[in-house]
């Protein structure tokens, strides 16, 4: 069990401005967030809205051009190249549309990754996607090379990886966005579990019924927030209506 | 398709009505006679957890009415120590009732026109913004799409309810994914 307290990501006029003069494009316009420890938060917009561009500030896999950026106590936005290298490896978790697993890998190796490069010993990198592959109810597969696994097969491995250095918070790029239905409910089902265990997510979404099981829905458009809702997750009362009963 | 119909009934009844319990009572009888608590429990297993918001006595209603309506007949087993159970079985022109459900295509009807009119509407006469209206609408979508959703992942695998629910859920996604272009069409309106 994760535990912890107050806001795992605090971002106070977060922006992101591509070009110059004609041609500057704001693609993130000084946004405010928090995320608090165990919370989801989703992110949804149409495409080019800077939804994207916002989580890979967030990741600090870009530098912001205005604003600042806080995980837990470390301020993001003014650390050298080096640090928030390793920041990235130990404290956040990425998952991928198009998974980017490396093929030549089997999924346990692929897991073992982020321990490795982490510095942790391949007997404990070993032990620990071990342990992940039961979590994401892979162990069958782990010898299996990404190409033999199904799409959701192949997320739900992403995300082993994404959890190997117990990250503070993962951040998810469309997850579902290469998915059936079928294996979007795989996906769904397994992200609803770690979230019982306390992991935090911020997870950038076309897919509405990923974004209907977040805490927290923000709606982007031209780069900035236009609507925030919060999720009740209260009765399924209507349900039988919309299943085609009648009241 | 005509239902046969009891107004008295409607008056005791409480929870959800299914619409089609008539049709779908006469088709399990196709196979073979059955008792009512087995066809009670056949609907439970088909809508899982929708079934609880369904109205307990509306199967045994509705097989007394259907047997008035001679689409059944039944007749009464007895039992050294319990109660008499009564067993249904289909009669031809119930078995012709099934035949036409089974070929009826009709498909309940979705309602853009009503929510789209709300909008035009609104905007015409200055009563409100659209983009708020479809803001609120989204918002309720989301939360029956959460709880459908939820109800879903709770089901395991290869279940007929988690099909049913899947229907639901998919069908709160397309009318979601249609209030975003509304939200587009109104926004744009509205900047220019």
């Amino acid at each position: 069990m994760i535990e912890r307290v107050g806001s795992v990501l605090r971002a106070r006029g977060l922006a992101k401005e591509y070009g110059t003069g004609a041609a500057l494009v704001q693609a993130v316009k000084g946004v405010d967030i928090d995320v608090a420890a165990g919370e989801t938060v989703a992110v949804m917009g149409p495409s080019g809205c800077g939804k994207s561009t916002l989580l890979h500030l967030l990741g600090g896999l870009e530098r912001p051009s205005a604003g600042e950026l806080h995980m837990g106590d470390t301020r993001l936005d003014g650390l050298g190249e080096h640090a928030l290298a390793r920041l990235r490896r130990t404290s956040i978790g990425f998952v991928f549309q198009a998974f980017h697993l490396v093929e030549e890998l089997t999924a346990a190796e692929n897991i073992e990754l982020p321990a490795l490069l982490a510095g942790r010993s391949p007997r404990a990198a070993r032990a620990r996607a071990q342990e992940l592959l039961e979590q994401v109810s892979l162990l069958d597969r782990a010898r299996h090379l990404p190409s033999a696994l199904s799409g959701g097969q192949r997320q739900r491995v992403a995300i082993a990886r994404a959890l190997s250095n117990e990250p503070q918070v993962v951040l998810a790029d469309e997850p579902t966005g290469n998915l059936d239905s079928a294996a979007t409910l795989e996906v769904l089902r397994l992200l609803e579990e770690l979230r019982a265990f306390g992991q935090t997510f911020v997870i950038v979404t076309h897919d509405e019924r990923v974004a209907a099981t977040a805490d927290r829905l923000v709606s982007m458009r031209d780069g900035d927030f236009v609507e925030e809702m919060r999720l009740s997750h209260g009765s399924a009362g209507r349900l039988g209506e919309l299943a085609g009963f009648e009241g | 398709m005509t239902p046969v119909a009891d107004a008295a009934d409607r008056e005791w009844s409480r929870g959800f009505q299914l619409r089609v319990v008539q049709e779908v009572l006469l088709a399990l009888l196709a196979s073979e006679p059955s008792y009512g608590y087995q066809l009670r429990a056949r609907l439970q297993l088909a809508l899982g957890p929708l079934a609880d918001s369904l109205n307990a006595g509306q199967v045994y209603v509705t097989l007394g009415r259907l047997e008035k309506a001679g689409l059944l007949q039944s007749k009464r087993v007895e039992q050294s120590e319990r109660p008499d159970r009564r067993a249904y079985a289909l009669t031809a022109a119930g078995r012709a009732r099934v035949g036409e459900w089974l070929r009826d295509t009709s498909w309940p009807k979705p309602a853009p026109a009503d929510f789209h009119l709300k909008l035009v509407a609104a905007a015409a006469a200055g009563l409100a913004d659209p983009v708020r209206l479809v803001d609120a609408q989204r918002h309720a979508l989301l939360e029956s799409l959460a709880a459908a959703q939820r109800a879903a992942l709770a089901e395991p695998d290869e279940s007929a309810a988690g099909l049913l629910l899947e229907g639901v859920v998919l069908r709160l996604q397309a009318d979601l994914r249609w209030l975003e272009a509304c939200a587009g069409f109104w926004s744009r309106k509205e900047s220019r």
